[in-house]
């Protein structure tokens, strides 16, 4: 007894027994059914691109940490979901080279140049992919149908481009692959500049054209509440930003069926699903207090109805979400929570 | 009104805060034992929070067991008793749970003294007005036994222009491991609603709850029981979160009454009492005599006799852990529970009035490795003060103290603990708050 040595620790001693790692962890295993998905949808060119980004953003985190002199962060598992949800948001024949470009961006200025976890004011993997946009606009418009022939044993042809050569146009080829009632063109181009519309269970399951894992709605829904339900993710994010997609999509089409689709159109088309679950809910660049979490979620929904409908762009779930994510401190900022017993009139801060 | 339509439904209950496991089945069953007298008590002259009393003793004397060896040092202040029959050693320095030195009256007990307490006398207390009853009340030194030990008359002495309409009688105990206030409520039942009724009669409020967590249900028929067909005191079982059992938690959950920022029970018209508290004042008051012992659970995973135990004060730790018996694990000693409770650098640190359990922990209880903030806003979400420790935590990292009191409510906190539970990235927040409220004092003495 009396030569037992005690240490003095500050409390609480207990904890819940969560940490960031296990979070982390969690989510990419949410991620893995969607990417199986998608490579069942769209064959061995989505499973190389999601595995190349995937790969290159954690060896450029770990390049990153060595060269500011740091010990490598890639053990938090965080810059896993940066490179799985690049390679999901990228069209399945996006050539692999630019993907590493993409990866390069999104982790180095997206995150690394930040403070790296924690500190990024952006969703990285959207940092990426807003880059892309801008340096290959053609390449990342270039979809093709789900469900090809041959899709487990041939590559799309533009994805084994090399590097700072431009993709192959991809028409003749998608005419040779594709099956019956499938396109290249995603529903949301469809519907905004063909006025074709989509069927509702080949939306609600993902057989379409699109993004790698944009599509299964279902499945996307399912692995998010799977996260919801560890109290991993807030579902107030999610549940903000689809119902207010929802209800202005609804205005929209209540205004004026015959140019506008219906809400539910809106809800399971493009990226919003995949966005809303896994991208705007990425907690570092969103808000933390509660009346915020919905003012971001509702914001988010009502630009990303806005972008499609009036905008120029067929999707705009990404602009949405960094827009989002750029608000989001003035967000916190003024939504700070009423603490107990302060006066009831809400206090701004300037 | 939505919120009472719930209630019906649901209980009354704390809608933020942590479920933290009990850990409570080691002790809770077990009945209170007595500790034996350690060979040398050291009965602090501070163990309640005001003025230290002053000693009325001299070095040498011989001291019977109940006896006021130290007389209050002013109105918020508290005498001290004699918690064995012996004789005072010294009265000198003693290491305390703040890890600094204060002064302490050391009593060797006589082994052969039959340490019978000898002093007192009854009296009548419904003949006693409300002030005479403080005074009384101060007398037997009973300070609160929650863990504040803040001088207990104080609190029953209403500030002028204030009115007290309830007595709200804390039995929540809602942290982890300490099981000491269900004991007191299971054995000592009717000495707790005395106690609650002197405390009615000295703040003049025409009625009691006693607040008692749902875990405790056994407690809850106890009191009942000897409550019978009493209207004045209601005994209101609340489903079991922690921090029920600090006061402006409580207030709000069973009354729904929210305590301005900075103000006290009394704003509201309330006066809140912990049931060891009162279980001590019915016990004494009518006997005229004062606080020498109390109920302490000593638990841990590193214990291997927990149980709860009737301690003298003055009581060193090493004595007490000697007694209940610790493994070779153990790697850090608290005291109170283990949300709140403070780290002791010393096994001689005493028992003073306001330890509720000794607890010694492994090593296995550590946290993991800290990352930085994700702002998942898992802190936001359960603070039961609606603070933002998220925001809190980053300024405090930059050392931006006084915004962080000005602009995000630092002093509200009462540091509970829930937003560092919770984290998962490990970070101390609350040690954070600490430091940041102690440097926001220095600041403030520097300039006045």
């Amino acid at each position: 007894m009396t030569t037992t040595v005690i240490e003095v620790r500050t409390s609480p001693q207990l904890h819940a027994g969560t940490s960031v790692d296990l979070i982390m962890r969690n989510v990419v295993y949410a991620l893995l059914p969607i990417c199986a998905y998608a490579v069942w949808l769209f064959g061995i060119s989505a499973l190389a691109l999601i595995a190349t980004s995937t790969a290159a953003c954690v060896l450029i985190e770990h390049v990153f940490c060595r060269l500011s002199g740091k010990p490598s962060s890639i053990g938090d598992f965080s810059v896993v979901i940066t490179g799985v949800l690049l390679g999901l948001v990228l069209p399945p024949g996006f050539p692999l080279w630019m993907a590493i470009v993409g990866a390069f961006i999104a982790v180095g200025p997206g995150k690394m140049l930040f403070g790296g976890l924690g500190f990024n004011a952006f969703n990285p993997a959207l940092v990426g992919r807003a880059f892309l946009q801008a340096a290959f606009p053609v390449a990342i418009s270039s979809y093709t149908p789900a469900l090809a022939v041959h899709r487990f044993t041939e590559w799309i042809p533009s994805s084994l481009t090399w590097p700072l050569i431009k993709a192959p146009p991809l028409a003749a080829w998608i005419a040779k692959v594709r099956v019956d009632a499938f396109t290249g063109a995603t529903p949301l181009m469809l519907q905004k500049f063909e006025h074709v519309s989509t069927d509702g269970w080949a939306l609600f399951l993902g057989l379409r054209a699109g993004s790698a894992g944009e599509t299964p709605a279902l499945l996307i829904l399912l692995c998010g509440a799977y996260l919801i339900a560890r109290k991993m993710m807030d579902w107030r994010i999610p549940a903000a930003m689809l119902s207010s997609a929802f209800l202005f999509g609804g205005f929209f089409h209540l205004a004026n069926p015959a140019l506008y689709p219906t809400p539910w159109f809106v809800l399971f088309s493009g990226g919003l699903m995949l966005g809303a679950m896994f991208m705007a809910t990425d907690p570092v660049a969103s808000p933390v207090t509660p009346l915020g979490m919905y003012f971001y979620g509702v914001l988010m929904g009502l630009i990303t109805v806005l972008i499609r409908f009036l905008g120029g762009l067929a999707e705009g779930v990404m602009y949405a979400i960094l827009l989002g994510n750029a608000l989001s401190p003035l967000i916190d900022k003024f939504t700070q929570p009423r603490p107990y017993g302060a006066s009831k009139k809400v206090r701004v801060t300037t | 009104m939505a919120l009472g339509v719930l209630e019906n439904i649901v209980g009354k209950r704390l809608w933020r805060g942590v479920h933290v496991p009990e850990y409570k089945d080691q002790t809770c069953h077990l009945p209170i034992r007595r500790l034996p007298f350690a060979p040398l008590l050291v009965v602090p002259l501070s163990q309640h929070a005001g003025a230290p009393a002053v000693p009325t003793v001299r070095e040498g004397q011989e001291v019977v067991r109940g006896e006021p060896i130290a007389e209050p040092g002013g109105f918020v202040s508290v005498p001290m008793h004699a918690p064995a029959t012996g004789r005072v050693e010294r009265i000198a320095l003693a290491p305390t749970a703040r890890g600094d030195l204060s002064r302490a009256i050391y009593i060797r007990p006589y082994a052969s003294a039959s340490q019978e307490v000898l002093y007192g006398a009854p009296q009548d207390i419904s003949q006693m007005t409300p002030q005479e009853i403080v005074r009384a009340v101060q007398a037997t030194g009973v300070v609160g036994l929650g863990g504040a030990a803040f001088p207990t008359h104080v609190k029953l002495q209403v500030p002028e222009g204030k009115k007290i309409d309830t007595v709200v009688v804390n039995g929540c105990e809602c942290e982890p491991y300490l099981t000491s206030d269900h004991r007191v409520m299971l054995e000592y039942p009717a000495p707790v609603l005395h106690g609650a009724r002197v405390a009615m009669k000295a703040v003049g409020a025409p009625r009691a709850i006693v607040g008692v967590e749902d875990n405790k249900m056994d407690a809850v028929e106890a009191l009942r029981q000897a409550n019978g067909a009493a209207t004045d005191i209601e005994i209101q079982p609340v489903a079991a979160k922690y921090p029920q059992g600090a006061e402006k938690m409580l207030i709000k959950v069973l009354l729904n009454r929210e305590i301005p920022s900075g103000g006290l029970p009394s704003d509201v018209g309330v006066g809140v009492f912990n049931v060891a508290t009162l279980a001590q004042i019915g016990e004494l008051l009518p006997r005229h005599q004062g606080l020498i012992e109390r109920v302490v659970t000593i638990s841990g995973p590193a214990v291997s006799k927990p149980g709860n135990y009737l301690i003298a004060l003055g009581t060193p730790l090493r004595w007490a852990l000697e007694q209940a018996g610790c493994t070779d694990q153990a790697a850090s000693v608290i005291l109170g529970g283990p949300m709140m409770g403070a780290s002791i650098s010393s096994f001689d640190v005493p028992v003073t009035k306001g330890v509720t359990g000794i607890l010694v922990f492994t090593n296995q209880q550590r946290n993991g490795r800290i990352f930085p903030c994700i702002h998942c806003a898992a802190c936001v979400n359960i603070c039961p003060m609606h603070l933002n420790p998220s925001q809190l935590g980053m300024l405090a990292r930059k050392e931006r103290y006084a915004e962080m009191a000005k602009e995000y409510h630092l002093n509200d906190c009462f540091e509970c603990g829930c937003c560092s539970y919770v984290c998962p990235s490990h970070i101390p927040l609350v040690q954070y708050f600490r430091i940041a409220k102690q440097m926001n004092r220095k600041v403030k003495a520097a300039i006045a």
